[in-house]
C-alpha cells in the first residue's frame, strides 16, 4: 500500500480542490509542509511579510475571485498573528482556509516552544476547526473544511497540523466515506415565496435592501436582484458589503444606506411599507436606533443563516434560503402570476424630494484637495478600467463608499463586521494575485496603511502593481470625528504625529511615490499613478479637518440625520456614548 | 447611566451532537462568548456506536434571546439537532443528587425519617453520618437538601438535569 507523508497528503488534497495559491510565512512548526510545496509545481505560495497579511490577502483573494482563500502559518505566533484576519473573514462570511502548524501531538499542553491553543483561540472566530492527530484524517479534513468553509453561510476554517503528523505517513489510497453531517439552505419554500411576493406586488412603498449575502451567493444572485428590481419597480439600497450587487449607475439605486449611507436611503427605509432584506443582517451600524428602525414597514428577511433572523429586529416573513436561489423563486411567481409593475409614482417622488437634498454635496475648494473630490476625480479617472477596490477603515473608508461607485460584484473588498485597519493592502495584494491584470486599488487612511505597511515588500517581491491611494489628513480621522461629535473636540491620542515620508518610503520599497497637495493638479497626478506599471504609493494630501456626512450618529434614528458640519453637536448622553 | 436587565424565562434544551474531541467547548463556549446563561449542562455518550452524544442545557434568558440560543446552536457545525423540551410540551426532567449528611442522635434519626418521605436511598453509612442518592425534579431536590441543612448537611454533588418528552415520540 503507498504511502505518503502528512505534509505531501495536504498538499495533494490541496491540488485535488483546486487550490492554485496560497498565502503564508514559513516557521518551525510547518517547515515539512514548505518542504512538500518546493518539491511541487501547481501552488504558488506568496510569502507575506506579517501572517495578518496572509489572511488579509487570502480575503481579497477570496472576496474578488469568488473561491476559498487559502493561508499557510506557523503554530504559536504565526497562529496568533492569523487571529485578526480569521475574526474579520469570520464577521464579512468570507471563506478561508487557515492551515497552522502546531507542535508535536506528544507536546501539545507542555507549553513547548511557539506552542499556542490555536483551537482554543479560534474556536469563537472560525466557522469551525480541526486539529488532526492522523495523517490518515487528513485528507477528509481537510474536502470537509473546503465544503464547511464554501457552502451556507462562507466563513474560515482553521486546520491545526502538529509537525509529526506532517512527517508520520499514511496509506494514500483510503477511501473515507464523506460525512454528510452538514445541510446547507437552499431554496425557499414555495409558501413563504408567495407571500412575499404578494407583500411586495401590493406595496405602495417597497424597497430592496440588500447586503453581502447576494454577493457571496454568486453571478446568479446578482442577475436575479436586477431582474427583481425590474421587475417590481422597487428602489434598491445596499450595506457597505453588498455595494456591486445592483449597479450604481442603475436607475432604482439610492446608494448606501446606514451610519453614513445616503439621505435618500436611510429616509426610504424608515418611511417604506414593505422591506425586502436580502442577504443582509440588519447590522447596528445599519439600523440605528432599533425602536425608531422603519416603524411601519412589513418586513421580509431572506438569509442563509437561521441565526440572523430575529436577532435584532424581528421580522414578519423569514426565509432561510440561499437568497440568488429565493430572488429566483420570486421572479418565476412574479411572472408565473403575470403580475405587473405598479407605478409606484408617489413613492418615487417622495424619493426624488429626499435625493434632492444632495446629502453627499461637500463645500469646495479651490486651495486645497478635499477628500470627497479626491474619491470623486479618482473614479472617473478609472471607471472605464473595473478597477478591485480596497479599503483600510475610517473616513476613507466612508468616502469611498460614498463617492466611488460599483457596478458589478467582487470590486469592492472593505471590512465591514469586524473593522479592521491594516486590511486593504494585504486585501489588495490578494486580489492582484487572484487577477493578475486588473487594476488594484487600495484607498486609504495614512494611519491605517501602517498598520500592515510592512507588506509593500510583498508586492514587490511578487512585481504586483497594486495602487495604495492614501487621503492624508494628518488625523485618525474618524476618531477625530467622534470626539468633535461626542467628547467636545477634546482630541485624544487622535492627531497621526511622525508620520513617515511616504513618498521616500514608496521607493525605499522600490514603488513609486506621488504626492499631491493641489487640486489643479490632481488628475494628472492620478494619471501619473494609473500609467505607471508597477506598485504606486499615492501621498494625496486633503484637507485636515473635513468630516465624513451624513451621518446618524449613534445611538439616533434613521430620520436624525446629521448632514453637514454646521449640524453637530459637542457632546451626548451616555446612553449614546455606550453605543459602538 | 445603569445597565437595563430584562425578564427572563427558563427553558430546557437537548442538543444531538458528533461525540468528538471540543464539541463541548464549542458549545460551552459559545454561550459564554454570546453571553448566554448556562444553569446546568449534562453531557455522555447515548448511541451504540459511541459517535454521538446528547447534551442537555438549561438556560434562562427573554424569549427572543432564547429563539437566537437555539439558532446559534444549530450553527455549529457537530451539532445535528435542538429541541426546546419548555416549548415542545409535556416532558419529563429528572436530575440525581448525592447529599452527604453528618449528625448523632435526634437529629440523625430525623435525616433518615426525611429521606425516607422523599424516597432518597442511603449508598453509604458509618457511625455518624449518612449518604444519601436522590433523584427528582430540580425543585424537589432543592426542597431536599434544604431540609438537610438543618440536619447536619455536609456537601452536595448534583448532576443537573436530562431531559425527555412524553409520549412515544423521540424529542
Amino acid at each position: 500500500m503507498p504511502e505518503k507523508s502528512g505534509a505531501e497528503i495536504l498538499i495533494d488534497t490541496l491540488i485535488e480542490q483546486g487550490v492554485d495559491t496560497v498565502f503564508g510565512y514559513p516557521g518551525g512548526a510547518v517547515l515539512p509542509i514548505y518542504d512538500a510545496l518546493f518539491q511541487q509545481t501547481k501552488i504558488r505560495h506568496v510569502l507575506v511579510r506579517h501572517e495578518a497579511g496572509a489572511a488579509h490577502a487570502a480575503e481579497g483573494y477570496a472576496r474578488s475571485t469568488g473561491k476559498p482563500g487559502v493561508v499557510l502559518v506557523t503554530s504559536g505566533p504565526g497562529a496568533t498573528n492569523a487571529v485578526t484576519g480569521i475574526a474579520d473573514a469570520f464577521m464579512d462570511s468570507i471563506p478561508l482556509i487557515v492551515l497552522t502548524g502546531q507542535v508535536a501531538t506528544n507536546l501539545i499542553g507542555s507549553d513547548a516552544f511557539q506552542e499556542a491553543d490555536t483551537i482554543g483561540i479560534t474556536r469563537h472566530c472560525s466557522k469551525h476547526n480541526y486539529l488532526v492527530k492522523d495523517p490518515a484524517e487528513l485528507a477528509t479534513v481537510v474536502r470537509e473544511a473546503f465544503t464547511i468553509a464554501t457552502k451556507g453561510r462562507p466563513g474560515p476554517v482553521v486546520i491545526d497540523i502538529p509537525k509529526n503528523v506532517q512527517v508520520a505517513t499514511a496509506a494514500t489510497d483510503i477511501k473515507r466515506p464523506a460525512r454528510t453531517r452538514f445541510t446547507f439552505a437552499g431554496e425557499a419554500d414555495y409558501t413563504e415565496i408567495n407571500r412575499a411576493v404578494e407583500l411586495i406586488a401590493n406595496a405602495k412603498a417597497p424597497i430592496l435592501y440588500t447586503g453581502g449575502g447576494i454577493i457571496n451567493s454568486g453571478p446568479a444572485a446578482t442577475e436575479a436582484l436586477r431582474e427583481l428590481a425590474e421587475l417590481t419597480g422597487a428602489p434598491v439600497t445596499s450595506t457597505l458589503m453588498g455595494l456591486g450587487a445592483y449597479p450604481a449607475s442603475g436607475e432604482a439605486w439610492l446608494g448606501m444606506l446606514g451610519m453614513h449611507g445616503t439621505y435618500e436611503a436611510n429616509m426610504a427605509m424608515n418611511q417604506c411599507d414593505v422591506m425586502v432584506c436580502l442577504g443582509a443582517r440588519f447590522d447596528d451600524r445599519v439600523t440605528g436606533r432599533l425602536d425608531a428602525f422603519s416603524p411601519d414597514s412589513i418586513k421580509i428577511h431572506v438569509d442563509i443563516d437561521r441565526s440572523s433572523m430575529n436577532k435584532t429586529v424581528r421580522v414578519d416573513l423569514p426565509i432561510v434560503a440561499d437568497v440568488g436561489t429565493a430572488m429566483r423563486q420570486m421572479i418565476d411567481v412574479w411572472k408565473g402570476r403575470k403580475y405587473k409593475k405598479r407605478p409606484l409614482d408617489q413613492w418615487w417622488s417622495r424619493i426624488a424630494g429626499w435625493r434632492a437634498v444632495n446629502c453627499l454635496s461637500y463645500p469646495g475648494s479651490t486651495q486645497e484637495i478635499m477628500p470627497q473630490y479626491a474619491i470623486e476625480r479618482l473614479f472617473e479617472a478609472t471607471k472605464d478600467k473595473a478597477p478591485i477596490i480596497t479599503t483600510e477603515v475610517g473616513q476613507h473608508q466612508m468616502w469611498a463608499a460614498q463617492h466611488f461607485h460599483f457596478d458589478a460584484p467582487n470590486k469592492w473588498l472593505t471590512s465591514g463586521g469586524l473593522g479592521t485597519m491594516g486590511y486593504g493592502l494585504p486585501a489588495a495584494i490578494g486580489a492582484q494575485m487572484g487577477d493578475p491584470n486588473a487594476l488594484v486599488i487600495d484607498i486609504a487612511g495614512e494611519a491605517s496603511i501602517q498598520m500592515n505597511i510592512q507588506e509593500m515588500a510583498t508586492a514587490t517581491q511578487y512585481r504586483l502593481p497594486v495602487k495604495v491611494f492614501i487621503l492624508n489628513n494628518e488625523w485618525m480621522g474618524m476618531v477625530r470625528q467622534w470626539q468633535e461629535l461626542t467628547y467636545e473636540s477634546r482630541y485624544s491620542e487622535s492627531y497621526s504625529d511622525s508620520l513617515p515620508d511616504f513618498v521616500a518610503l514608496a521607493e525605499a520599497y522600490g514603488w513609486k511615490g506621488i504626492r499631491c497637495d493641489d487640486p489643479a493638479k490632481l488628475d494628472d497626478a492620478i494619471a501619473e499613478m494609473l500609467a505607471y506599471d508597477g506598485p504606486v504609493m499615492f501621498d494625496c494630501r486633503v484637507h485636515k479637518t473635513s468630516n465624513c456626512f451624513p451621518m446618524i450618529p449613534s445611538g439616533a434614528a434613521h430620520t436624525d440625520m446629521i448632514l453637514s458640519a454646521d449640524q453637530v453637536s459637542g457632546t451626548m448622553d451616555d446612553e449614546a456614548k455606550a453605543l459602538v | 447611566m445603569h445597565i437595563k436587565q430584562e425578564l427572563t424565562e427558563r427553558h430546557v434544551l437537548t442538543l444531538t451532537v458528533d461525540n468528538e474531541a471540543g464539541t463541548l467547548a464549542r458549545i460551552a463556549g459559545m454561550f459564554t462568548s454570546r453571553g448566554y446563561n448556562i444553569d446546568s449542562l449534562t453531557v455522555a455518550d447515548i448511541s451504540e456506536d459511541h459517535t454521538t452524544s446528547r447534551i442537555t442545557i438549561v438556560t434562562k434568558g427573554p424569549p427572543p434571546v432564547i429563539d437566537q440560543i437555539i439558532a446559534q446552536c444549530e450553527r455549529l457545525i457537530p451539532v445535528h439537532k435542538v429541541t426546546d423540551l419548555t416549548e415542545a410540551g409535556p416532558h419529563v426532567e429528572r436530575e440525581l443528587a448525592l447529599v452527604k449528611v453528618s449528625s448523632v442522635g435526634d437529629q440523625r434519626v430525623e435525616a433518615m425519617r426525611l429521606a425516607d418521605i422523599y424516597r432518597a436511598r442511603v449508598i453509604d453509612a458509618t457511625i455518624n453520618s449518612f449518604i444519601f442518592e436522590i433523584t427528582g425534579g430540580p425543585e424537589k431536590i432543592d426542597t431536599f437538601v434544604a431540609l438537610m441543612r438543618e440536619v447536619g448537611l455536609v456537601e452536595v454533588g448534583r448532576t443537573g438535569i436530562v431531559g425527555l418528552m412524553r409520549g412515544a415520540d423521540a424529542s
